[in-house]
């Protein structure tokens, strides 16, 4: 019998505690559900909201009976919240969230770079907003429950088989065990996933050597929102230490233990607080602060071979355990749910065949290998893996208080959208644009003259943006399978930012990635790169 | 003539990688002959000489 129970007591966030309700299934009803989601972090509930805009319904099953503890994964990019704003969370998100574009980057009492994140007025968002994970799951939660999405809780996948194209999976509760039975799972049970070690699936890849302590305390003070790293601070030398602020007076400290240090004297209350008192001091902040959560953090840079095994998908940290640096945690993992989630509704909406679905996983894990490039640089310079590495980070570190080239070097390197150039959905160029998003990558914001952005055409079907004139109808369109609507674009900026002369165009799939463009479109190429797109064709 | 981000970052983790495989207890010998190998190539004595300077500063124990 599975039963959880919280123990979490917080400075800032009440937790809230969902009770276990009894499914159908309990009650003796035989239902076939069209996906089921197993787990309910903020990719699986990312997905749940995906599949609702496409009117597919989902059941959550979460093993836990409240979301999940502390601030863990703080930092939401750009292109995360232009999913929130499909999904229609971005308002709640950011009425709490706190934005910011900067970073300032120390060696010693020297600043050696400043991180300056691409913004524009163009821009809808910022490039990244802060807010501490239980906060962000609970507006999802609330979400979905708005949207009638039926989250059970305290429900743990105990079981999985597949047979017939179908899933069966056993679910503990509280009272007894019973089987879910569904066309698709959706494992997003995190990076202790059950669904994964139950169907015997491994992660590859590296482990780095490299551990972070993460602390959240709680501090009224008035400094700006960036991210400020430390390098040998005086505080704490030979260490870095990163600064976060976040929602709610909370702050977030991390700081590096050195390869010696013991895990369980570095984890002591006692310890943690003279560490981040010693730094407060150097930093020169007087605000009186109290510690609110401790955790340890190991890097690694793991993957499932497959993110497909037959119906059952993996999303977020269930597929893919990745560094912390450069925050590509669980922005990659909404990435994946905005990925998987209209491939599943336009296969259940007889819109696309299954094959379209075997895209899911060549796509994210081409992102998850670049993720793990990036990621895998910082880690080694925030924590550097051999006696090579170290001099080579403190040489940068030196130089860079007196030498610009050696500050590439401290870029921190923050997460970007990842763009799908060499999938077989994408339609390569055959026309030459010299500017514009290219095939694969999602839509780039330009403002509109009526204060809108051009990103807020992306919609639940495919979309045909045409810039100035065009020779296609909209009725043309209408009648594709499945339906592309049409969007002229007549302002003279975003013509400009996608070098689209009349007659330009390009496609944009419903999770806004642009899957292919032309100089001069027509019907017919529209026709064969939708076709392209939703794998009934590779060519 | 500087090097592009590009060779920086490659240069970055092929001279960590080189120090680790040659060893700690010959680690700065091999930066030394590295270091004259690069000057030889250079052939310009003061920009040696002020590349020297420029590599003790911040140099030390904090």
């Amino acid at each position: 019998m599975h039963d959880p129970h919280t123990r979490t007591d917080s400075l800032y966030f009440e937790y809230p505690i969902f009770p276990f309700v009894k499914p159908p299934e309990m009650a003796g009803q035989t239902v076939t559900h069209q996906v089921v989601v197993a787990g309910g972090g903020p990719s699986g509930l990312t997905l749940a909201l995906e599949l609702a805009r496409f009117g597919i319904k989902c059941v959550v099953v979460e093993a836990d009976e409240t979301v999940s503890e502390g601030s863990r994964a703080a930092c939401v990019s750009r292109r995360s919240m232009e999913i929130l704003q499909a999904n229609g969370v971005e308002r709640p998100f950011l009425e709490q969230a706190l934005e910011w574009t900067h970073g300032t980057s120390y060696y010693r009492e020297h600043e050696v770079f400043r991180l300056a994140m691409p913004h524009s007025p163009d821009e809808r968002f910022y490039p990244m907003a802060n807010l501490q994970q239980n906060i962000f799951e609970e507006l999802l939660v609330r979400r979905a429950e708005a949207l009638g999405i039926e989250i059970r809780w305290r429900s743990k996948v105990v079981g999985v088989r597949q047979k017939d194209g179908l899933v069966e999976l056993d679910i503990d509760t509280p009272e007894d065990v019973y089987t879910l039975r569904s066309r698709y799972v959706v494992a997003s049970d995190g990076a202790r996933s059950e669904l994964r070690r139950l169907m015997g699936l491994k992660l590859n890849g590296e482990s780095h050597e490299g551990r972070y302590l993460i602390a959240d305390i709680k501090m009224a003070s008035t400094y700006p929102t960036e991210r400020r790293a430390w390098f040998d601070p005086a505080s704490n030398p030979g260490k870095s230490v990163l600064v976060h602020k976040m929602a709610r007076d909370i702050w977030r400290v991390d700081y590096a233990l050195d390869p010696e240090d013991d895990e369980e004297t570095e984890m002591q209350e006692d310890r943690v607080k003279a560490r981040i008192g010693r730094h407060l001091d150097y930093i020169g902040e007087k605000t009186p602060w109290t510690l609110d959560w401790i955790r340890l953090y190991k890097a690694h840079c793991l993957c499932l071979d497959d993110y497909r095994q037959g119906n059952v998908f993996f999303i977020g940290d269930a597929a893919h355990l990745v560094p912390i640096f450069g925050v590509r945690g669980m922005n990659s993992s909404m990435a994946d749910a905005n990925n998987l989630g209209w491939k599943l509704a336009a296969v259940l909406n007889d819109n696309a065949p299954d094959a379209l679905l075997d895209s899911y996983s060549p796509e994210r894990r081409a992102a998850t290998f670049d993720v793990f490039a990036n990621a895998a640089k910082s880690t080694r310079f925030m924590t550097p893996p051999t006696r090579g590495y170290t001099l080579l980070r403190d040489a940068a570190l030196q130089l860079a208080v007196g030498h610009d080239f050696a500050r590439q070097w401290v870029n921190p390197r923050q997460s970007a959208p990842y763009d799908y150039v060499a999938s077989s959905l994408t339609t390569p160029d055959s026309d030459p644009f010299f500017a514009g998003p290219r095939p694969g990558a999602p839509l780039a914001s330009v403002k509109l003259a009526d204060g809108s952005y051009l990103t807020d055409l992306v919609s639940e079907r495919f979309v045909l943006l045409v810039f100035g004139k065009t020779s296609i109808a909209a009725s043309a369109l209408a009648t594709l399978q499945p339906p592309v609507t049409l969007q002229t674009v007549t302002d003279a900026r975003a013509i400009a930012a996608y070098d689209a002369i009349d007659g330009a165009a390009y496609l944009v799939r419903p999770d806004g990635h642009v899957c292919a463009r032309w100089k001069s479109a027509t019907a017919d190429k529209v026709r064969a790169a939708l076709e392209r797109a939703t794998a009934r064709s590779n060519s | 003539m500087s090097l592009s981000i590009d060779s920086n970052e490659r240069l970055y983790d092929a001279l960590a990688a080189a120090v680790d495989r040659v060893g700690p207890a010959q680690e700065s010998l091999f930066l030394v002959k590295l270091t004259l190998l690069l000057a030889n190539q250079l052939g310009d004595e003061p920009a040696v000489k002020a590349a020297m300077d420029a590599a003790c500063e911040e140099l030390g124990p904090r």
